[in-house]
């Protein structure tokens, strides 16, 4: 198992922050859109530094994403800032009309997404997330698994033209990719070669998927650890490639098990090459307050809970 | 200033192609379109700064339009293809398989003149104001017009936007309502009310004007003359402009039941021998 480190913990919507703050010095036509969320968004400095360009929408979320499909008429890259909650299911229909269907630029950023939103509660702790926003035809949809991967994905959406859904979160984490590693919409990145089993980790899950790893290989399991930073669209390649290696599957994700990650990996299989698989995802349930390790336990999204779906997995091969 | 007579017929010549399209198909929203034709004809071919031959997304330098209540697509689809922005036989193909005229605008087939798509109503005036601030930030002095029905009104997403706009002073905005009445289920008034309106938006922050002639073509440029002399005073403006649904067809007129049925074939004759063809048909 590859030795993975790490020299601090940073939260993920910060490194949006911080990639968001780069792209106003550097490209003009970004614009930053936030429903009083601003602090929690980390677009302060954003705000700071191009109060031109940024725009204080209020708590009116559906309002945000019709201002910012109508920003891009005129050549403008909005980034909306809100909750993974507000940022999807209220205003789904916005999205899908004036933003998705239209085929406007806009880069919706959500923070706050999945059960590591902690204590608030299940009012907040949106799951489905990632589900209602890869069904959107031609929506691309990105969760980065730290503070580095957060801010180059930042960066990389603007270059981009079109839709994108770009989801973080609240808590620090370990911040272990290199912050010099380039992003690539659609393609994953080979975080441990193994021959054994695949974990597909995306978000929150992948430091999880690589504490798992060093778990599996204490007790003579080989994992193969991918990290999906984008879900849509899938690197099938790589996960094929990975699969006729290893001939089984978990995958890993903060999210419901219905609309998921590993919903998607699994529609892919089917189709090319049947392979038995895991999910490591919350099974049709609401989230509770509680600390976000706390959740994580709770609802069977720990390493813990990776390594006991590899070892399931496993028996499942033929 | 315009050649109104020329204006008039031309009117004319559109009420014949919305009764049309929506008989072709036997589907569609007649009522309303037939209603705002005038707003359609005076804005297209007097108002707007525009070069139908010349469309780009970002009309940069350019009046945009951007029409909320997306199902009137009929009226806004004769007037665009008669202002030269798609061939006038296209309009033939309206909610056909394989056609750029959907049953509501879209900009996914590409057609010239639309910019967003409509139909889910509630959603223009917010992307209206996106158009416009993104038109500030470009220090671009055109204006952008929304249409909205007064039954879409009833859409909470209106409210957030009529908010925003007056607290951002964002005064290259002519808005105008569709004030005719009737909504699919009966009238507005008996649906849900839509109260004092002049008075809602004038607490909102927003410069009212008011139309109580929406179907004379003369009357409705002044409101636009108007409308144009109060831009960049800091405030949005709201045209509230009474129309009739049903406008120049006598059995459509007096009633909500046009407002998304087609006329069969023995009322599309009856239809069009009121309505002077003074265009070729398409």
């Amino acid at each position: 198992m590859k030795k993975y480190t790490y020299t601090e913990k940073k939260d993920t919507r910060s490194g949006f922050g911080a990639g968001l703050s780069e792209l106003g010095k550097s490209n003009p036509n970004v614009v930053a859109l936030c429903a009083d969320l601003t602090g929690s968004l980390k677009m302060d400095a954003f705000q700071k530094e191009h109060p031109d360009r940024f725009f204080q929408i209020g708590i009116a979320e559906a309002n945000m994403m019709g201002i910012a499909a109508g920003l891009t008429i005129g050549g403008k890259i909005p980034f909306t800032g809100t909750f993974a909650n507000f940022s999807t299911g209220r205003v789904y229909d916005q999205i899908r009309q004036s933003i998705a269907y239209s085929g406007k630029n806009v880069k919706i950023c959500a923070s706050h997404a999945g059960l590591t939103l902690g204590e608030d509660g299940a009012t907040h702790q949106i799951l489905e997330d990632i589900g209602l926003m890869k069904m959107l035809p031609h929506m691309v949809v990105i969760n980065p698994c730290d503070y580095n991967q957060t801010k180059a994905a930042t960066i990389a959406i603007a270059a981009y033209e079109g839709p994108v859904y770009l989801r973080f979160g609240r808590p620090t984490i370990p911040n272990f990719t290199p912050a010099d590693q380039k992003f690539e919409i659609g393609k994953a990145v080979m975080l441990n070669e193994g021959t054994d089993v695949t974990i597909l980790a995306t978000g929150h899950l992948t430091w999880k998927a690589i504490e798992a790893g060093e778990a599996l290989a204490a007790k003579g399991i080989s994992a193969e650890i991918i990290n999906i930073h984008t879900i849509k669209p899938l690197d099938t390649d790589a996960i094929l490639k990975s699969i006729l290696k290893t001939k089984c599957v978990v995958t890993a994700e903060e999210h419901q098990m219905n609309g998921g990650l590993g919903d998607s990996v699994a529609q892919f299989l089917s189709r090319n090459n049947p392979t038995p698989q895991e999910f490591v995802a919350v099974n049709d349930s609401f989230g509770e307050s509680g600390t976000p390790d706390e959740l994580m336990k709770k609802y069977g999204l720990d390493s813990v809970d990776i390594v006991k779906a590899v070892e399931k997995v496993i028996t499942r091969k033929k | 200033m315009a050649n109104i007579d020329a204006l008039k017929k031309l009117s004319a010549q559109v009420r014949r192609d919305i009764v049309r399209m929506v008989h072709a198909v036997s589907s569609g929203h007649p009522g309303g379109s037939l209603g705002c034709v005038e707003y359609f004809v005076a804005l297209y071919k007097v108002v707007l700064k525009h070069d139908p031959k010349v469309f780009t997304m970002d009309g940069k330098n350019d009046d945009l339009f951007f029409l909320s209540n997306g199902h009137i697509s009929p009226v806004f689809y004769s007037v665009l293809a008669r202002c030269g922005y798609f061939p006038i036989a296209e309009l033939k193909t309206f909610r056909k398989l394989n056609s750029r005229l959907q049953g509501h605008p879209t900009t996914h087939e590409g057609l010239p003149g639309v910019r967003i798509a409509s139909g889910s109503l509630g959603q223009g005036m917010s992307v209206a104001i996106g158009a416009a601030l993104a038109k500030k930030l470009n220090k671009d002095n055109a204006i952008i017009y929304s249409l909205h029905g007064d039954g879409e009104l009833q859409e909470g997403q209106i409210w957030e936007a009529a908010m925003y706009a007056a607290a951002n002073k964002v005064d290259n905005l002519i808005s105008t309502v569709d004030y005719n009445g009737r909504q699919i289920d009966g009238d507005v008034e008996k649906v849900l009310s839509l109260g004092n309106l002049k008075a809602k938006f004038e607490a909102f922050g927003w410069t009212v004007l008011e139309n109580n002639y929406g179907n004379d073509i003369e009357k409705v440029i002044a409101s636009f003359n108007e409308a144009k002399n109060l831009i960049g005073k800091g405030k949005p403006i709201m045209i509230l402009m009474r129309t009739e649904m049903g406008m120049g067809v006598d059995y459509m007129m007096g009633t909500h039941k046009w407002h998304g049925s087609a006329p069969n074939d023995e009322q599309l004759a009856k239809a069009l021998l009121q309505l002077e063809e003074t265009e070729k048909d398409y």
